[in-house]
């Protein structure tokens, strides 16, 4: 079992959304979360000077799924969540010991 | 004429409650933007009001009511106020108030303008287009209706501004629509308001100052301001209903919906207050709330970004209460008779006058919004849209 957590652009959550219910996957938990890359955030140039926002609002998405379907999440996550321009955000995948679930104690490894 | 303290009294406060609605309307389109953009849009309508307050009294009043030059524009001769009494007048207030009531209807007008600018508008050039706007766009058109300009003289009747106000600033900001663009984004993924109490609560405020705004344009504290009162309060509820009915038929009713048909039943009477009864206000208010809403469904399904549908609201709307003001205008409530009782000019001159306001201002503020945009340069980067203008504008964060 693996959980697949992206970091993505907020306004590219629906098309991340749609795109995995295609799939038939629909649990997932949302965060609003703020963070940065490689460039430390965004600067922005004045006659003035630069004024760098360091920390962008990101959108992070949790995923719990069995080993075979991870890759398929990861790749539609991918494509769905694509704009080609920088700050499209990371995909991490890790790996999950137990999912226990709370109303009727079901776990599954 | 003595000082008549209950009509000065009331205008004191009347200018109050309209001054109120400025930063009303900046705290209803804040609500309505996405959170990166809060501070930007309340703000505008700050730095509207300050910019307009100074304007005024320069020369922006002058051009409104100094005395009339070929029914366009008014003189230079009250520059910088001079000449102007604090002594009552024949009204029994002192001139002075005059000024200061008008002052506020002509910031509120430029405020309802950004929502054509929402979330994407380089302050500096937005600071000049308003400069620009407020001087060649309201100036004329209140010196038209009520500086003694061609409307007025013609038989045009506006009670409160909703040709001066609201048609003028709807359609202006349809015309900055279309000059800017649209925001980046619209029409791939939804822009959801970001704070809905937000929204409502400037409502509340414009509802408030709403009642200064009709009842305070009487410019005395007697009977006619009694029925702009009530009539006001009329059509906003009507409005308010018909649309909440309307947009319940395809889906749940949205407060949001609610809320922006009390604004467009507002809108609707203004023209009207002291010029129909009760039962027609109802009529206005109603057909209004419906009117606007399919303005909006329109507007939307033309894929047009005027982002917080100024124009939908106050423009069509505006121009529904100057048309509905020449069909229900009522001899024992103002003095002067529309269609219904049988006075086919006073509805030809209220359709002719609103429709000239209409072309002038959109023209003039296409050509405006043009000028700076080619100049200036109306729109910030790419990357300021994206990061939002409070940070890139402001420097801060809500």
């Amino acid at each position: 079992m693996k959980m697949v957590k992206a970091i993505i652009r907020p306004e590219r959550l629906e098309f991340v959304k749609k795109a995995l219910e295609v799939e038939g996957i629909f649990g997932m938990t949302i965060s609003e979360v703020m963070g940065r890359g490689d460039q430390k955030g965004i600067s922005l140039q004045y006659r003035g000077g630069t004024m760098t926002v360091d920390l962008i609002p990101k959108i992070e998405i949790d995923i719990v799924v069995g080993d075979t379907d991870a890759g398929l999440v990861i790749q539609k996550i991918r494509d769905a969540a694509y704009t080609g321009k920088i700050g499209d955000g990371r995909i991490f995948l890790l790996p999950v010991e137990r999912s226990i679930k709370v109303r009727t104690g079901e776990e599954t490894t | 004429m003595v000082l008549d303290t209950g009509t000065t009294s009331w205008l004191l406060i009347s200018t109050a409650l309209v001054m109120l609605m400025t930063p009303g309307v900046g705290f209803f389109y804040g609500g309505l933007v996405r959170r990166k953009n809060f501070i930007s849009m309340v703000a505008l309508a700050f730095i509207v009001f300050a910019l307009v307050s100074i304007q005024w009294v320069l020369f922006g009043y002058s051009l409104s009511f100094g005395s009339d030059v070929g029914g366009f524009i008014g003189n230079l001769d009250y520059i910088g106020l001079t000449g102007i009494p604090n002594e009552a007048g024949e009204a029994g207030y002192p001139p002075l108030l005059f000024v200061a009531f008008q002052m506020v209807f002509a910031a509120i007008a430029m405020a309802i303008v950004t929502s054509g600018f929402a979330e994407r508008v380089k302050l500096s050039s937005f600071i000049i287009f308003a400069l620009l706007w407020t001087t060649l766009v309201y100036d004329p058109l209140a010196h038209w209706a009520w500086g003694g300009g061609w409307a007025g003289a013609y038989g045009s009747l506006d009670f409160a501004g909703g040709t001066v106000v609201h048609i003028s600033s709807g359609f202006a900001a349809l015309a900055v629509a279309l000059v800017i663009g649209k925001r980046a984004g619209f029409g791939e993924y939804s822009m959801e308001p970001h704070n809905i109490p937000m929204t409502l609560l400037g409502a509340a405020l414009l509802w408030f100052g709403w009642f200064g705004f009709n009842a305070g344009s009487a410019l005395a504290a007697n009977s006619l301001a009694v029925n702009a009162f009530l009539v006001t309060n009329t059509s906003a509820a009507a409005g308010a209903l018909s649309w909440l009915c309307v947009s319940w038929l395809r889906g749940k009713p949205s407060s949001l919906g609610m809320i922006s048909g009390a604004v467009a039943g507002l809108v609707a009477i203004t023209p009207a207050a002291g010029y129909v009864g009760v039962i027609p206000a109802m009529v206005i208010g109603a057909i209004a709330g419906i009117l606007c809403y399919g303005a909006m469904l329109w507007r939307l399904s033309r894929k047009m970004d005027e982002s917080l549908d100024a124009w939908a609201v106050h423009g069509v709307g505006g121009l529904w209460g100057a048309i509905a003001t020449g069909i229900f205008a009522a001899m024992a409530i103002g003095g002067f008779s529309g269609l219904i009782e049988g006075n086919v000019n006073q509805f030809i001159a209220n359709a002719a006058g609103a429709l000239a306001a209409l072309v002038y201002a959109f023209v003039v503020t296409l050509v405006l919004a043009k000028l700076v945009d080619m100049t200036l340069g109306l729109r910030v980067s790419e990357q300021e849209e994206y990061v939002g203008l409070d940070l890139s504008q402001h420097g801060e964060r809500v």
